[in-house]
């Protein structure tokens, strides 16, 4: 259901669609996601700081703005580009 | 994997052969587009397909584009209809194509009488010329060390990287084995990658080219303030443009890059090469490419015979020319749309498969789409065709060090 691509990653990618009210067990931290997570999503392998690379691929691919919690969905609302930022549609509204 | 396959292609005067043997009608001005659409309509689904530039003013990347595309292999002749006082040389574009042994003919709106009688004359033709083209063309038999394919991916969600775009880089690397010519793009996609790329280079030198050629597309897109990345690649679990580039640099395979190339620019051997479609001279005419088939587009104007296009979240594009080969990421995008998709990459994800075994499949379909098989896009009559302002200088002696 998880998978880390290369050995440095710290994010996991879900490989399949998860449901609301599901419950992940990564090693001892239990998290319970309230809303359901589509497949290619990334999860915290471990405890990300603020500022900490986000690893996959076993490249960079942004910086986490704030703590992530391992098992805590990782994705524009708590990492950013170290390029350029992201746009979605919420921003639009910001 | 070697191929030693064979199939059957047409053979160009300049020694090019191609696998298709398609009529063009371009209009050459946005003004001749309706006529120029109502002469192809009843052709349409008889290998006659509309390209053409909407531009009035001048542009020599938008004149060089389109004589690559009308001696394109893959071309059999063409029709230009132009509204009459466009800037667009129309007499230079037949020209080439006169002299590259195609057929060719010019109908200029204002001079033929309007709207009605230049859709009767261009129908007629038409009607001529197909009738008397696969007897005109010769035929030839044509091996994999001849082809060129493009790669580029469009609608990209988080699985494209995991599975379509490394599967498609598998199926490059049996390609460049086999001495074909392999086009990977494009800057803005591979933003965070430089490094990496520049390393795969065959000489320092051309490393250094990879490099100087990121930081310009790097400069270019934060000049423009938004980077290759479209809300639905946000909505796919796709976060970053980095992100994005390194799901979308697995197309590359693991092939050495042979060198870099400019839009026209064919690649003189078999191997891989990156295109650069950023324009040079600053940001001056917008986005680099202001979408997937403005690059599908590019990579046909390099020669390419046919392209792979990635997709995760579901694109539906074919076009005009080259055939594209859908490769689907998502296992659940493609039971969707599974009539819009060639190849199911997806099910790698659902222990269905395995990156070897859809690379070779890619592979196999390359060889049949080459032999005449239509993709699915081409049978669903997917013809979509973008060109716009752009300028480039010429690559320099670094980029094609073989």
């Amino acid at each position: 259901m998880l998978l880390r691509i290369s050995d440095e990653d710290n994010v996991y990618v879900l490989l399949r669609n998860m449901a609301a009210g599901t419950v992940l067990q990564l090693g001892e931290q239990e998290t319970a996601y309230e809303t359901g997570l589509e497949l290619g999503h990334k999860i915290a392998a471990r405890d990300i700081a603020a500022g900490e690379k986000i690893i996959k691929y076993g490249a960079p691919i942004g910086s986490a703005t704030r703590d992530i919690r391992a098992g805590e969905h990782v994705h524009v609302h708590n990492i950013k580009s170290d390029y350029l930022p992201t746009y979605t549609l919420d921003s639009i509204t910001d | 994997m070697a191929a030693k396959a064979e199939f059957p292609g047409y053979l160009r005067q300049d020694g090019r052969k191609g696998i298709r043997n398609t009529i063009l009608v371009v209009y050459l001005v946005e003004c001749a587009h309706h006529v120029a659409r109502e002469i192809v309509y009843p052709y349409r689904k008889q290998g006659v397909h509309l390209i053409g530039f909407s531009g009035c003013y001048p542009n020599q990347y938008a004149f060089d584009m389109m004589e690559r595309f009308c001696t394109h292999p893959n071309t059999g002749g063409a029709l230009l209809v132009s509204l009459g006082c466009e800037s667009f040389d129309r007499r230079g574009l037949a020209e080439t194509i006169a002299g590259s042994g195609r057929p060719v003919e010019t109908l200029v709106i204002q001079e033929r009488g309007g709207t009605l009688s230049t859709v009767e004359q261009g129908q007629a033709w038409l009607g001529e010329t197909l009738a008397g083209l696969e007897e005109s063309t010769p035929r030839v038999t044509m091996a994999v060390d001849e082809l060129v394919v493009g790669a580029i991916c469009g609608g990209s969600d988080a699985t494209s990287g995991i599975t379509a775009n490394p599967a498609i880089g598998r199926c490059f690397d049996l390609l460049v084995e086999n001495r074909a010519r392999a086009i990977f793009e494009e800057g803005g996609e591979l933003i965070g990658c430089e490094r990496i790329m520049a390393e795969r280079a065959v000489t320092p030198e051309l490393g250094e080219e990879i490099l100087a050629t990121m930081e310009k597309t790097a400069h270019y897109y934060t000049t423009m303030g938004h980077g290759s990345f479209a809300v639905g690649n946000a909505d796919g679990g796709l976060s970053t443009v980095e992100e994005k580039s390194m799901g979308a640099y697995a197309k590359s395979g693991s092939s050495p890059i042979s060198g870099l190339i400019k839009p026209g620019d064919v690649p003189p051997s078999g191997g891989l090469y990156l295109l650069d479609i950023v324009p040079d001279g600053g940001a001056r005419f917008g986005f680099p490419n202001i979408n997937d088939n403005a690059e599908i587009a590019e990579l046909i104007a390099c020669g390419a015979h046919m392209t792979l296009f990635s997709t995760g979240r579901g694109s539906v594009v074919g076009s005009a020319i080259s055939p594209v080969i859908k490769v689907c990421a998502n296992p659940d995008t493609f039971r969707r749309m599974a009539g819009d998709m060639d190849v199911d990459a997806g099910r790698i994800l659902e222990g269905r498969g395995t990156l070897d075994e859809v690379g070779e499949e890619i592979f196999s379909l390359v060889l049949e789409v080459a032999g005449g098989a239509p993709t699915k896009s081409e049978s669903l009559g997917h013809q979509e065709f973008v060109l716009t302002y752009k300028s480039f200088e010429p690559i320099g002696p670094a980029c094609l060090p073989v």
